[in-house]
């Protein structure tokens, strides 16, 4: 069994993200950084990660692109800012189809380790509360939910595929 | 939403010709000859797929009795995007998944020397 997500809201723009893992923290922050360990965990049930991108270096780039079986596809991106193995990680996450600003958001992971348990956190830092709470109350993507426009997109997967 | 009504979504959006239809009709209106058109497919087996869209709620069809106009209705592939987006549910699931991938490393850590 896992252990419990907790989710909460933190002043008036952040989302606090915290759990727990049964392992070192240098395994959980590389099972968080490099491709071959990220791809096999990340996203929600009945997804497939189609990309994984991740250049660890400060200035470097993170790129997932995930498909729902029924062909849906999301996609996450941001710029690394600050990277301290094992215990600390900052991002600026980005979105393409939204204004620079409106669509940035700063995540922060720390990791502590404690008789070989290892604690995360995350805190992102969205530029307002509107946002944040569009994200917690119904997509983490900021593109979903702000119209149609995008559907022509995801419905576009390749035909014969 | 319902789950059964996401099934229903997702089950509906999982043939790439399904998917192509819904591409076309999110620029506007089509009759089903104009439909049928791109496809190497007759007009029955396109309404077929038109009925599976209609089912999902993703298609409508409009009244005028001649030419029965196709139009695309967002609001359960919004449904279905934001369930793919929903924050609790995006991480509770990918850290189950982490569990097992940390388990699966722990039990071998030889081949982490190798990436290290």
């Amino acid at each position: 069994m896992g252990r419990t997500l907790s989710v909460v809201r933190s002043g008036d723009l952040e989302i606090v993200m915290t759990r727990s893992f049964d392992a070192p923290r240098a395994l959980v922050f590389d099972a968080w950084t490099k491709p071959e360990l990220a791809r096999r965990w990340f996203g929600p049930h009945g997804c497939e990660v189609v990309e994984c991108e991740i250049d660890l270096r400060v200035g470097g780039r993170w790129r997932y692109r995930l498909r729902h079986g029924g062909g849906v596809e999301m996609l996450l991106q941001g710029v690394y800012q600050e990277i301290r193995r094992p215990e600390r990680l900052v991002s600026l996450e980005t979105n393409e189809d939204c204004d620079a600003s409106e669509g940035q958001a700063l995540g922060t992971v720390t990791l502590a380790e404690d008789a070989g348990v290892t604690t995360l956190t995350q805190v992102v830092r969205y530029s307002s509360s509107r946002i944040r709470d569009a994200v917690l109350e119904s997509g983490m993507e900021r593109g979903v939910g702000e119209g149609f426009d995008k559907l022509a997109e995801i419905v576009a997967v390749p035909a014969g595929v | 939403m319902a789950q059964d009504l996401l099934d229903v979504t997702f089950a509906a959006l999982a043939d790439p010709t399904r998917r192509a239809i819904l591409a076309r009709l999110a620029y506007g209106e089509a009759t089903v000859t104009e439909l049928a058109e791109p496809f190497a497919m007759s007009q029955p087996a396109i309404s077929k797929h038109l009925k599976v869209l209609e089912r999902a709620g993703l298609v409508a069809r409009g009244r005028d009795a001649q030419r029965r106009p196709c139009r695309l209705v967002g609001e359960p592939l919004k449904d279905a995007t934001e369930w793919l987006g929903d924050y609790r549910r995006f991480w509770d699931g990918s850290f189950l998944r982490l569990d097992l991938v940390l388990d699966e490393e722990l039990q071998h850590p030889e081949r982490r020397d190798e990436t290290d």
